[in-house]
């Protein structure tokens, strides 16, 4: 292969796609590491601080798309702290100096500030497409600096962050001149919108696919819009709410039936079941639908709508939908292959109306079914075993019972061997979340059955250090372990400190895991960050008095190449 | 022809008190309730070398007859509980010598350092959570904050299935007695949930549990009371949510206010959610089932000086519970906390007799 010039070599790793394939292909030569380096054009960064921007800039100076991610995964459960890091600037003043030519930055967990947008949009003549996925620390005059800098923008997609609401202008801000949209998601916008700049906008963007709206989109803009945007395949609707007896509603009866290409509905905020009639006439076609914003939509009328939609593949829900309802699903969503059931009631005062005889059904009735994300109140071994035998295609399964610690109802056994039948059935299985009541042997069961595994979640689960031993020996692929309320201590946390260097990261709060266990574990292993997060304002002032036998409330361990980092703040001691 | 029998009885002199020595020792361990004894002094022991594990506790029994054999470790527990109370530097220094664990003196009021702490020093937490009044206690599991009443059936039930490995004598006993307890706890539980199906259970909120996206709490929170006409009332129409912290407990609880109707029930049952926290323990681990032991105690000492119990109201105020009729109370009140009483005085009429006598 080294005597093929490097065009040759370059055209040959075109065909080289997954960001692994492209990493191990740049270690086997000098030659083939040059080529790479300067023919990468996507590059994907799963912990911002693992690697310093601009190394990353100036090994790939042509890239063209930037994915980066911040926050550990339980950020999303409050579980750390407001300002423990994640910040998107310096990426985005790294990129601007070494690689003008980026075209589209995607951003998970990570704070952007409207400076950093404001740089994004004047840096970069090419750029196309922005993704923000909860993010927060920016509001919608940073918005308003891309639409207006940012010529020929083709995608805008804010998924489920936190925006500060300054104003309804931004949207007016797209220049007359700007027709090049392709998608456009603001969903998460709780502020007023200017339904006439955004009708405009629509109308003048013949390619526009992709339309989610904010719930402060009225039923009368939505008229106005699906007038003028009859190609779009994703619709998000705004408010769904409205009298049924209005003409705005009629309108909105007429309006879907022009949808010949729509195949994902999404938004529905506030939906009530008459206007959801309005939709039946492309459930047909549907490939994706998102109800999981509608508390107000009952069982019944959520099977009316179900009913008709035989391609679905993608259902996410509410647990309203009861049992009865997943049953319904089951004999009609044949291509169905993920499924989304999330609880209505989320503080629990309630029941959840979805038990394991739902999901028993959708596995029977759905043999495609791919992808799970299910809360429930309860779960027994036997229905896990049979799910295990109906669905082996599992590649993300992640079963959240109400009721910590909860064993199986019937039987009063812990939930091992059901969540074992998983990993030994499902041999794709990447991504898993345990809950219910679970000892050391459901990790006995992961650490030498899942072997494709990459992300587990655990939570109030195990006995002793065993449990995270057996993980850490097993589950070779593993790359994210996240562990809260476990009792895992020090041995387990040092028994294979060499596993740390094989993964992404580690998350343990609520854990046994002592100081002085994290000062052995950042001692043997220079090259991991251990972040130590401790809340407590009055034992940071004592930092010195705290003996190797205090224990932690909350440690974050990752590999890295870049040091400790310099942007922590003060209640974050990296060891 | 000396020496044979002089040997023989030598033999005969001196066997038997090694004999009755060894017989001693094997009664000892065999009639401390699975070996707790033993267990205790390995395990601290272990402790003084490496870093605690929680195991330990579990391990240890929390069979009924560790209520009978454990007498004295009964009483060395509820002292424990007793002092445990205080802030930390009062821990009295023969308990911890017994222990044979250094505490490190942290400073004032850290009690959610100390939890830690504690929990390891004493390990009799385990032991105590259980050998009190069995059924008792857990009845009050079922009752108590959700998070930890099923951990705590669970806890019983792991740890009946260790303990068959463990020891020698009574192993069929402890299992048998594990399984009733096992089975006791998941009677409670499936009351609990019949319970929840009625009306809802005072249930503690635990930080990022359930692990929903806050972006859909937050879009989702609003809605349960516009969807009360449509639902069949799960919410039921006062929903009132309010949060609860207390100085040096490392996270913050939800109570509903309008389960309760007097200030009695709603001080038990945040005495009940925040016991853990003062008792030292691991919360996340739940060990519940503490509340039918240490209820009379906490009681004595929420309504002593130690903790008093406040609340922001409509103004932003902070003010003493207890001074208003109890539905002002509940239409005025935004947020809890629990201080110190160190903390309280100063605020309006910090009066313990008062405090005494609408709580109590």
């Amino acid at each position: 292969m080294t005597y093929f010039p490097e065009e040759v070599v370059e055209h040959i790793f075109d065909f080289v796609g997954s960001h692994r394939d492209r990493n191990t292909v740049s270690t086997v030569c000098k030659a083939w590491y040059q080529v790479e380096r300067l023919s990468r054009r996507t590059v994907f960064v799963g912990n911002c601080y693992a690697i310093g921007p601009e190394r990353v800039m100036a090994r790939f100076p042509g890239i063209k798309s930037l994915s980066v991610k911040g926050k550990p995964h339980f950020a999303d459960f409050n579980l750390v702290p407001y300002d423990w890091g994640g910040f998107a600037l310096p990426w985005i003043v790294a990129a601007a100096r070494l690689c003008p030519g980026l075209e589209e930055l995607r951003l998970k967990r990570m704070v952007v500030t409207d400076d950093g947008l404001e740089l994004l949009a004047r840096s970069f003549p090419n750029f196309k497409s922005l993704v923000l996925i909860s993010c927060e620390g920016f509001s919608t005059d940073g918005l308003a600096t891309i639409a207006t800098y940012c010529r020929g923008l083709r995608e805008l997609d804010l998924q489920e962050n936190e925006v500060e609401d300054h104003g309804c202008q931004w949207l007016s801000f797209f220049p007359d001149s700007c027709t090049s949209l392709v998608s456009l998601n603001f969903g998460c916008l709780k502020g007023e919108v200017n339904g006439g700049a955004l009708e405009r906008l629509v109308a003048r963007c013949p390619n526009l696919r992709s339309l989610k709206l904010s719930p402060a989109v009225s039923v009368e803009s939505l008229n106005k819009i699906l007038a003028r945007a009859s190609h779009l395949v994703d619709l998000g609707t705004g408010s769904f709410a409205v009298d049924h007896r209005t003409d705005v509603y009629h309108m909105l009866m007429n309006s879907f039936p022009k949808f010949k290409s729509l195949r994902n509905l999404s938004g529905f905020w506030d939906a009530s079941p008459c206007c959801l009639r309005a939709v039946y006439p492309v459930c047909t076609s549907l490939t994706v639908l998102n109800l999981s914003y509608a508390p107000a939509i009952q069982g019944d009328d959520l099977i009316k709508i179900i009913c008709l939609c035989f391609k679905l593949q993608k259902l996410w829900v509410l647990d309203s939908i009861g049992d009865k309802g997943l049953a319904v699903v089951a004999s009609t969503c044949k291509e169905l292959q993920e499924l989304r059931v999330f609880p209505c009631d989320i503080y629990g005062a309630g029941t959840t109306s979805v038990t394991e005889e739902g999901l028993l059904a959708v596995s029977s009735g759905c043999p495609k079914l791919n992808s799970l994300l299910y809360f429930c109140y309860q779960m027994t071994n036997a229905a896990l075993i049979t799910i295990a035998k109906n669905c082996p295609h599992f590649t993300r399964f992640r079963l959240c019972i109400l009721d910590p610690g909860k064993p199986d109802p019937v039987t009063d056994q812990p939930l091992d061997e059901g969540f074992g039948a998983i990993v030994r059935s499902c041999k794709n299985l990447r991504r898993l979340s345990l809950s219910g009541r679970l000892t050391d042997q459901v990790f006995l069961y992961i650490g030498m059955y899942a072997e494709r595994l990459e992300m587990l979640s655990i939570a109030f689960a195990g006995d002793s250090d065993k449990g995270m031993i057996y993980v850490l020996n097993g589950c070779k692929n593993l790359r994210k372990l996240e562990i809260r309320d476990c009792p895992f201590g020090d041995i387990a946390l040092l028994k294979n400190v060499a596993k740390y260097e094989t993964m992404r990261s580690l998350w343990m709060s609520s854990c046994d895991i002592t100081l002085g266990g994290c000062k052995a574990l950042a001692a043997k292993m220079p090259r991991l960050n251990v972040e130590i997060i401790n809340e407590n304002e009055e034992t940071y002032e004592f930092e010195e008095n705290l003996s190797d036998l205090h224990k932690l409330e909350k440690i974050y361990v990752y590999r890295t190449v870049a040091g400790p980092r310099n942007d922590a703040p003060d209640f974050v001691w990296t060891l | 022809q000396q020496n044979p029998t002089q040997r023989c009885f030598l033999f005969v002199l001196v066997l038997p008190p090694f004999l009755a020595f060894f017989l001693v020792i094997l009664l000892l361990l065999l009639r401390l309730p699975n070996h707790h004894h033993f267990d205790v002094l390995w395990c601290s022991r272990r402790r003084l070398m490496s870093p605690p594990l929680e195991h330990d506790y579990i391990g240890l029994s929390e069979v009924p007859s560790a209520a009978v054999g454990g007498g004295e470790e009964g009483a060395l527990n509820l002292k424990a509980t007793e002092l445990r109370l205080g802030l930390p530097g009062s821990v009295s220094p023969d308990r911890k010598d017994k222990v044979g664990l250094t505490l490190e003196l942290l400073p004032r009021g850290f009690v959610s350092g100390a939890k830690r702490g504690f929990s390891d020093a004493i390990d009799g937490v385990g032991k105590w959570s259980f050998a009190s009044g069995e059924s008792g206690s857990e009845v009050e599991l079922g009752k108590g904050g959700g998070l930890f009443s099923p951990r705590g059936e669970a806890v019983a039930g792991a740890s009946g299935g260790q303990l068959s490995g463990q020891g020698t004598g009574g192993k069929d006993a402890a299992a048998k007695a594990a399984g009733q307890e096992r089975k006791a706890a998941a009677q409670v539980g499936s009351s609990v949930g019949n319970d929840r199906a009625m009306a809802p259970a005072a249930k503690a909120q635990v930080v990022g549990w359930p692990p929903i996206r806050s972006y859909r709490k937050n879009t989702m929170a609003p809605n349960p009371s516009k969807n009360k006409d449509d639902a069949d009332g799960k919410q039921g129409l006062g929903c009132l949510y309010v949060k609860v912290s207390m100085d040096g407990a490392p996270y913050l609880r939800k109570v509903d206010l309008k389960i309760y109707k007097n200030y009695k029930e709603l001080s038990s049952a945040l005495e009940k959610m925040f016991s853990c926290f003062t008792i030292g323990q691991c919360g996340s681990h739940g060990i519940p089932g503490k509340d039918g032991l240490s209820e009379s105690r906490l009681m004595d000492l929420l309504n002593g000086s130690e903790y008093v119990l406040t609340y922001e109201d409509k103004d932003g105020d902070w003010m003493l519970v207890g001074d208003v009729p109890w539905e002002m109370f509940t239409d005025s009140c935004k947020r809890l906390r629990i201080m110190k009483g160190s903390d309280a005085i100063g605020l309006g009429k910090y009066d313990p007799v008062k405090v005494l006598c609408y709580i109590s």
